[in-house]
Formats: C-alpha cells, sequence, structure tokens
C-alpha cells in the first residue's frame, strides 16, 4: 500500500484536529536513502590514519588456552600492533548484565568456536585480515556442548531455571477428559542486518567518541569506560542510523566497538572495525533455538484445562540477555488463550556457541509456539477446525487472569479475529481447501488464522524510562533529540511528528538529530518494541515544557489567559490573535526566557514480584492475527505461500504508511524464522551456515502474492502517546500462522493424527513431518 | 567495443599495479589499482561513492548491484580491472540535473524501504530489470529481483514501486 493510499484509508484516519500525528508521512530519510546519501558508520569519512581491525578467533569450541603465537601476525606487512586480553587496561567484559562472562578478548579458556583471542591493528582492513589469520592458537581442547539436548544430558545451565505456577496443574491433569503430551523443537534466527557490525573509534584529548551501529549507546558507553578506566563522561557513542538490527545490535555491537576503542586507546588514533559477514554470523548471538516439551489437559468442547509446559533453550556461553528472553518466552507461553492451571518452565541451557540473543519478539515468539501447536493437537484430537478451537481458548470474561497474575482488561482478540475470519473468508476457503485436497493425491493446500497477543514493557522494570532534548532557536527551527535509536523503524519520524505537533510546526521545521549519550544520558536500549512509546513521551515532555514557558510569557505579554492560547500552523494563536511562532519566539527570548528543555518519561503502572512470578510486568498488550493459506508438494515437501490477510491492532497509528511496513516486514521476518532459516552448527561447534549462500533468507519470491494488510481500528486503552500502541515487535508471530498452515496441510494427508513438524519448516522438515503421519 | 575477459589495463610489473580508465556516473577516472580490487571496493574507498554497499562481500545479498554498461552486477565479485573502459552508474548516478530518476521517486512513494541499506542495490537492480523488458508479471518481478535482500521484508512496497516505474517508462 502506497503512502498516498494509507492515508485516504477509512481506518487510519487521525482525530481531525491532528496535522502531523496520524499522517502517513515518508521516512525522514526517504531521499537520502534513494539517492545513498544516508551515510551510515561505514560510509562515514575516515579522519585521516584511521587504522583497521581484525579479529583472531579461536580454532575449538571449548578448552584452555595453552598458548598464542603471534609472531608471525606481528611480522605481516601493515600491521601495526597485536593486542590480546593482556593489553585490556580495566574490565574485560561486554556483558550487558556485569555478569563477567563475555569477555572482549578471550584470557584464560575459549567457550565457543572462533572466539575472539587477539586483535589485528593494521594501516588497511584487508592486511589486518590478512595477518589474523596467521595467529597460532593452542588450545587444550575438550568436548563441547553444543545443543540443548546436549546441555540438558549434562545439566549444564547459564542461568537458574525458572517456573510460573497458577491453580493446580496436575489435580486438573489428572481431572481432564482429554490429555496430549508433545514435543516440539523451534529453531533459532540470524539477524543477517544487512549493515554487519560496525564502530569507529576516534580518540580525543582525555576522551573517546565512537561511532557505533548500536541499539544501546548507553550500554556500549559504559562497557568501554569500564575497559578503558575512563569515566562515562568522557566517553561519547554517537549513532544515526543503522542499516537494519533486529535485536541482533542490543548487546552484540558492544564488542567490536569496544575493540575498537581499544585499539584507539593505545595507538592515538582513530581505528576502524567492522566484521566480515562470515565473521558476524559466526561470532555474533542469534535467536535462541528452543525445545518445548509440554502435556496438556483438554475438555470435550477444546477448553484446555491444564497446560505444563517445559520449554529449554539454547543460552550459548553466556549469560547476556537469556533470563529476560526465557522470561519472555514464559510471558507468552499462553500467547491469547486462558490457563487454568499452568506450570511453565524454562531451562536455560550453556553450551558452547555463540551467545544468544535479542531478536525481535526476544523469546515471545518461540513461547508462543508451544501453546499454538497444543491447539492444533486439541484440534486434531477431537476432529474440529483449529480455528474454533483458538477461539474458545481466548481469554474472556471470568477467564482472564494470566498465568503471572496479569489481568487482561483490553483484550480485542475475539472481535479482531471475527473480523478477520470474515474478512479472509476463511470458512468458504476452508471447504474450497478440503475439496481441492480430497482430489489432488500430491499437492496440497493448508490454512490457518492465528492470533498474537504480545505484552508491551520491558520486563526489567527500570528500562520502562526515556529522556530527550528540545532546543527551539530564533527562526522557528527545533532540535531534537531522544535515547532511541533509528534502525530502519521510523521512530525518528514518528517522534519528530509528535513534536512538531506539540508545536504546532511542519514537521520540516523539526531537525531530526543523532543520538549521542552527550545529549540524553542513561538511555535503555531501543528495544521491546517501545522506542516510539517512549521516546515520543519524552520528547512530548520537553516540547510542553517550552510551550508552558512560551504560555505564561504570552498570557502576561498579550493580557490573555493562559488556556486562550494555542500553537498550531505555525502561529501562537493568542485569544483572537495570531502570532508567528518566530515571533513569540524573538518576544520570549528578548524577555530572557529559555527555549530549550530536556524531556522525560517513566511508564506508569508496572510492578513484578519475581519471587512469586506475579504482578503487571506490562502496560498494555498489542494485537492481532493473520490467516495463512499455503500448499505444499508431498513428493519434495517444497512449500509456497499462496495468500496472507493481516488484520493487526496497532492502537491510534502515529504513522499508517510506516506500521504498515513493519507489520509487513515483521510477518515475513517470522515466516522466514518458521520456513527457511535454518541455523546448522556441526558436532565441534562450528556454525555452517554462516553466509546467505547457505542460510536462505526470505527474498522478494518468497512473499506471498496475495498479501493483503489492515489496521485494526481502535485507540489504546492506556494512556500511550495518541493512544497508538508499539509495532516493532508483535507482527513477527503472525508468521506462526504460516507455521500452523504447513501442519494444516500435511495433517490433511492422515486426519486426526499429530503431525510432528518441527520449525523450521525446510522441505527436509515437512518430508519428515509427512513420513512420520503417513507411515504405519 | 574493447573484450573484457581480461585485465586490460595496463600492468605495471615492478609495483604490481595495474592501470584502468572508468567511466562512473559521467566522470571518468584513470586509476592505478592492486588488480584484486572488487569495482566495490574502488566505488566505496578510492571514489568515495558510498552508496554502493556491502552487506555479504560474497555477491549472495545483492547490497552491491550497480549498473555496468547498463547490466546489473554485484561489484563485489567484479574485478574493477576487468573492466576498462566501461560506464559504471551507481545509485548516486540515478538522478540526473537534480530529478530525481522515476523509480527512486517510487521508492519514496510507495515506503519501499526501512532501513535502507539494501535500497541502493534494490534501484539498480530495478532500473536495469525494467530496461531488460523480460518481466513483465508481478511474479516476474519478484522472480527476477530474488537477488536483493531485504531484511527489512518491504518487498511488498519494492514491487509496487517498480510497476509504478514501469508503467511510466
Amino acid at each position: 500500500m502506497s503512502v498516498a493510499e494509507v492515508a485516504q484509508a477509512p481506518n487510519v484516519v487521525a482525530e481531525a484536529a491532528l496535522r502531523s500525528v496520524g499522517v502517513a508521512t515518508q521516512h525522514d530519510s526517504a531521499v537520502r536513502h534513494v539517492c545513498g546519501s544516508a551515510a551510515y558508520v561505514d560510509d562515514v569519512r575516515e579522519p585521516e590514519g584511521t587504522l583497521h581491525l581484525a579479529v583472531g578467533g579461536a580454532p575449538a569450541a571449548r578448552g584452555r588456552l595453552k598458548a598464542i603465537d603471534l609472531a608471525a601476525v606481528r611480522a605481516a606487512p601493515g600491521v601495526v600492533r597485536v593486542l590480546t586480553a593482556a593489553d585490556i587496561p580495566g574490565r574485560n567484559d561486554s556483558s550487558p548484565v556485569n555478569a563477567g562472562d563475555d569477555p572482549i578478548l578471550a584470557a584464560d579458556s575459549v567457550a565457543f568456536h572462533h572466539q575472539a583471542v587477539f586483535l589485528v591493528v593494521a594501516q588497511t582492513r584487508d592486511a589486518a585480515r590478512r595477518a589474523a589469520k596467521l595467529g597460532k592458537i593452542d588450545i587444550e581442547a575438550e568436548r563441547p556442548l553444543v545443543s540443548v539436548d546436549d546441555a540438558l544430558a549434562a545439566q549444564s545451565y547459564v542461568l537458574p531455571e525458572y517456573t510460573f505456577l497458577t491453580g493446580e496443574p496436575e489435580a486438573a491433569l489428572a481431572a481432564s477428559p482429554h490429555r496430549v503430551s508433545g514435543s516440539l523443537r523451534i529453531g533459532g534466527q540470524e539477524h543477517f542486518y544487512l549493515e554487519g557490525q560496525v564502530a569507529l573509534a576516534v580518540p580525543g584529548e582525555d576522551d573517546m567518541l565512537i561511532y557505533s551501529s548500536t541499539q544501546h549507546p548507553s550500554e556500549l558507553q559504559a562497557i568501554v569506560a569500564h575497559m578503558l578506566h575512563l569515566p562515562a563522561a568522557a566517553v561519547t557513542v554517537e549513532v544515526r542510523r543503522m542499516g537494519g538490527a533486529f535485536g541482533g545490535k542490543e548487546t552484540q555491537a558492544a564488542q567490536w566497538a569496544a575493540l575498537a576503542a581499544l585499539a584507539a586507546r593505545l595507538t592515538g588514533r582513530p581505528c576502524k572495525m567492522r566484521l566480515d559477514r562470515d565473521d558476524d554470523m559466526i561470532m555474533t548471538g542469534k535467536r535462541h533455538d528452543f525445545r518445548a516439551d509440554y502435556t496438556a489437559g483438554f475438555d470435550g468442547d477444546g477448553r484446555i484445562t491444564a497446560f505444563d509446559v517445559m520449554l529449554a533453550s539454547r543460552c550459548g556461553y553466556s549469560a547476556d540477555l537469556s533470563a529476560s528472553i526465557n522470561d519472555r518466552a514464559m510471558f507468552h507461553a499462553d500467547n491469547g488463550y486462558y490457563l487454568p492451571a499452568a506450570r511453565i518452565v524454562t531451562k536455560r541451557t550453556k553450551t558452547h556457541t555463540v551467545s544468544n540473543t535479542a531478536f525481535r519478539g526476544f523469546g515471545g515468539p518461540q513461547g508462543m509456539m508451544a501453546v499454538e501447536r497444543l491447539i492444533d493437537d486439541i484440534a486434531w484430537s477431537l476432529g474440529l477446525d483449529p480455528l474454533d478451537v483458538r477461539k474458545r481458548n481466548l481469554y474472556g470474561d471470568g477467564r482472564d487472569v494470566t498465568p503471572y497474575g496479569m489481568r487482561v482488561t483490553d483484550n480485542i482478540l475475539p472481535e479482531l479475529i471475527d473480523t478477520l475470519e470474515r474478512t479472509s473468508d476463511y470458512r468458504t476457503r476452508r471447504r474450497a481447501i478440503a475439496a481441492f485436497n480430497s482430489a489432488s493425491p500430491y499437492l496440497k493446500r493448508g490454512i490457518a488464522l492465528t492470533p498474537v497477543k504480545f505484552g508491551i514493557s520491558f520486563t526489567t522494570t527500570h528500562l520502562n524510562q526515556a529522556g530527550a532534548l528540545v532546543h527551539v532557536y530564533l527562526d522557528g527551527s527545533v532540535h531534537l533529540n531522544h535515547g532511541g535509536t533509528e534502525m530502519g523503524q521510523g521512530l525518528f519520524v514518528k517522534v519528530a511528528q509528535v513534536v512538531a505537533e506539540e508545536f504546532g510546526i511542519d514537521l520540516a521545521q523539526v531537525k531530526i538529530t543523532p543520538t549521542s549519550t552527550a545529549k540524553v544520558p542513561n538511555t535503555s536500549p531501543t528495544a521491546a518494541s517501545s522506542g516510539a512509546d517512549m521516546n515520543s513521551m519524552a520528547a512530548r515532555d520537553a516540547a510542553q515544557t517550552i510551550k508552558g514557558r512560551l504560555i505564561a510569557f504570552a498570557a502576561e505579554k498579550y493580557a490573555t489567559p493562559p488556556e486562550l492560547i494555542s500553537f498550531r500552523d505555525s502561529h501562537a494563536l493568542i485569544g483572537n490573535r495570531l502570532v508567528p511562532f518566530a515571533q513569540i519566539l524573538r518576544e520570549a527570548y528578548l524577555a530572557r526566557v529559555s527555549l530549550s528543555s530536556t524531556g522525560f518519561y517513566r511508564t506508569p503502572d508496572l510492578h513484578w514480584d519475581p519471587g512469586k512470578g506475579k504482578g503487571r510486568p506490562f502496560f498494555y498488550f498489542a494485537y492481532g492475527a493473520a490467516c495463512s493459506e499455503v500448499i505444499i508438494d508431498t513428493l519434495t515437501g517444497e512449500m509456497k505461500v499462496a495468500r496472507v490477510d493481516i488484520l493487526h491492532d496497532v492502537g491510534r497509528s502515529l504513522n499508517p504508511a510506516i506500521d504498515i511496513g513493519q507489520i509487513e516486514g515483521g510477518f515475513v521476518q517470522g515466516m522466514g524464522w518458521l520456513t527457511c532459516e535454518e541455523l546448522v552448527y556441526d558436532q565441534a561447534g562450528r556454525l555452517l551456515t554462516h553466509a546467505p549462500s547457505t542460510y536462505k533468507i526470505p527474498c522478494a519470491s518468497d512473499v506471498p502474492p496475495d498479501f493483503r494488510i489492515a489496521l485494526f481500528d481502535a485507540a489504546n486503552r492506556e494512556d500511550t502517546i495518541y493512544r497508538s500502541k508499539a509495532v516493532g515487535e508483535p507482527p513477527l508471530m503472525l508468521g506462526i500462522s504460516v507455521f500452523a498452515a504447513i501442519a494444516d496441510a500435511i495433517h490433511s494427508l492422515a486426519p486426526g493424527k499429530r503431525v510432528p513438524l518441527d520449525a523450521p519448516a525446510t522441505p527436509e522438515s515437512i518430508l519428515h513431518a509427512i513420513h512420520q503421519v503417513t507411515q504405519d | 567495443m574493447q573484450q573484457r575477459n581480461q585485465p586490460a589495463g595496463r600492468a605495471d610489473g615492478a609495483s604490481g599495479t595495474v592501470s584502468v580508465n572508468l567511466t562512473v556516473n559521467g566522470t571518468r577516472h584513470s586509476l592505478t589499482l592492486d588488480p584484486r580490487t572488487s569495482l566495490l571496493d574502488l566505488l566505496r574507498e578510492h571514489l568515495d561513492l558510498t552508496g554502493s554497499k556491502k552487506g555479504c562481500d560474497h555477491g549472495q545479498c545483492g547490497a552491491c548491484t550497480v549498473l555496468l554498461d547498463g547490466r546489473r552486477v554485484v561489484s563485489c565479485l567484479t574485478l574493477a580491472v576487468m573492466q576498462d573502459g566501461a560506464n559504471v552508474t551507481t545509485v548516486e548516478g540515478l538522478a540526473k540535473d537534480g530529478h530525481l530518476h522515476p523509480l527512486q521517486q517510487a521508492f519514496i512513494d510507495h515506503d519501499a524501504f526501512q532501513c535502507g541499506y539494501c535500497t541502493p542495490g534494490q534501484l539498480c537492480s530495478g532500473v536495469a530489470l525494467i530496461a531488460e523488458g523480460h518481466a513483465k508479471t508481478a511474479d516476474e518481478i519478484r522472480e527476477l529481483m530474488s537477488g536483493n535482500i531485504c531484511r527489512c521484508g518491504a518487498y511488498t512496497n519494492i514491487l509496487a514501486a517498480i510497476q509504478q516505474a514501469m508503467r511510466q517508462s
């Protein structure tokens, strides 16, 4: 849908009074993007004398470092210095949770294949990379634990297990008229942000400026400060934009920026670190893969009576964000369904692989997969349409408390699903598919309509804060800065729309500036879908402070009650008098009124008791549903998505063009995760799929030819910015409908049998499931 | 027209470098290069044309796609010295006289990008696809654009943009 079409769509009309907010405004960098003049870190003109870095990686996945021979590396052409852990003056740790388990350079032992052991600083990137291959790293190698199963067998955990308990699941299971048990494997996912990890560190007199492609400038600042024994105030991190991130630059950007800063400090010269793509895929964390084992009880109508699920995830060698990610898997183990009795356990396994990390959805998608499979199990076992089982299990009156004790007060799923069922023509197509399948021996169609309910807020409560800085200049232009980072999601334009709306000025008057730790300190990562919710509020707070001063000034000067003063169309409306915005600014300036302010926001009404596993961790829920139809070839396992209908809830959209883009993109990424994207490690812990030649990312021809997206028109019940809702992560889980549709197609081969389809549903996985249901 | 199946530039035996002449976005350049220099590195590192992106450096993502005598190529797998005398157009050369190319405008109209990193390659690929004239249907456009990955998943809008520019051409 084009920007123009979106603007005219009836379901996205903003409140009449709004001029900037709710308008389908193009991305602020649109012209630069199409002209190739939008600069990413690697495009910034390098200062004279910039040195280039490459890392030498461990040749084994697990073992003690016996010796490192770097003589040949030092002697290689163009090499300026070679650094090891011993050269780090301060703390050798890039852990986001100060766990001390993420060495910037490995010191005594290695914990995954190709872990960074030494750093080459050279005149050119090519020289650095060639030299890095000459290091001899001697490791007393041990057998690595590679898979979740390896780690479960060895009882190897990176964090203690954690349980949510509601009701009495054992008793409820025993009393249930029907029971089912199953196991599901859910694959990981490589971020493949098209711009790889990169940082440029420029040393100053006694400080450091770092240009990094990171979602979390403040954390990176703290890690570098600790590493170099510098006060945080001496380290500045700046981010103009990222070429995609998807969670992969929340913590994983820090190590490379730290190495650039280390080399810059020790050589006194600017240093750039840009990971080669294969190194990036081998050396940075990914979405956690999970194994889900479950037992559930249900009644004759398909209503769940008890759910007992164990989710085991591959966290990799260190903690990273695995605590919060596994927590979020638990928070979404219900998806949109009421579980009267449930035990939800996560086991956070430690393996000798990269430390898995944030990825759009942050454990939520994996958590939902088990309960969605359970719903299909129930439908297959009772001979019901899976959509009917889904609808019967939704939260509702008297069935509205989650397993973690939060009451669901904003549930729109019943209405949303009914609407999509109608607009997608689900029932008619279900019948047509049944007729097709009965007449088609090898090609089989499947359809599924699955919902998403996604909790919005960082579950680590203190992260739910944001800051902004707004300056107004005398010509009426506005300098906007906030703690959020732009990774393509359209955050910057949304916040600018809010500020333009507040001052009643043209969006073009709002100058968007790069995220900088020097302007807004102590920020949270741009993550958890919270960027627009929180930074827009903080920016509006700053703008309102300045506006409040202007109103107080104008009230006195023009002897007009403050309530009769407003700002719109680049003017102050003071009583019946229209004063140009720049004029009122000039008058206020001459009267010595400050035209600059910080702004702050903290999300209200959040509380969480980790000991009890109960509380209100989310401000609200974002909802959506997708109906996908697929066709599979039962002889080859080939699969095509034929049509997708999506109805998604973004509250009252701040920018429908941006939001629809997020929904489309999230769906495609979720579909990729569950269908074609497969990570393969060998037994030695080496990643075998470390380039797009072996790791298949959805391309243009994988997108459904018939792809229909609509926004569900309803204001957020909570007091969010203009009653909008977060949109970054929730649409990813709409991709589950494709996975369920594939299972539905396979189920047509053996009605009543469980379909043991694991994710990703590659042709191999589909063929395996077909084989399982059609044998005996 | 000169054969380009071997380095046609003048090799300098002492330094191991090779001279090559290229016209990039209408400007002629005479360069002396390490013969291993890719066209992408030449553009980015020697000519400061950083619009073309290095996504994978393996010819698999399409972010480095440029037009070489009107054909689309992945510049990371193209040796610069093999292209002596060639005409190269990068994303920076698509706009003419301050006016966006119709496909550039269509990308803006259809919101056909998010992070923007694949956009220069998508645009060059799309311009060549339209000129090739093979793709008539939406399916054919999707298939012939499948060498350009958009990790943000803006494919629907990229398709719409190409269709708009096709109608205009």
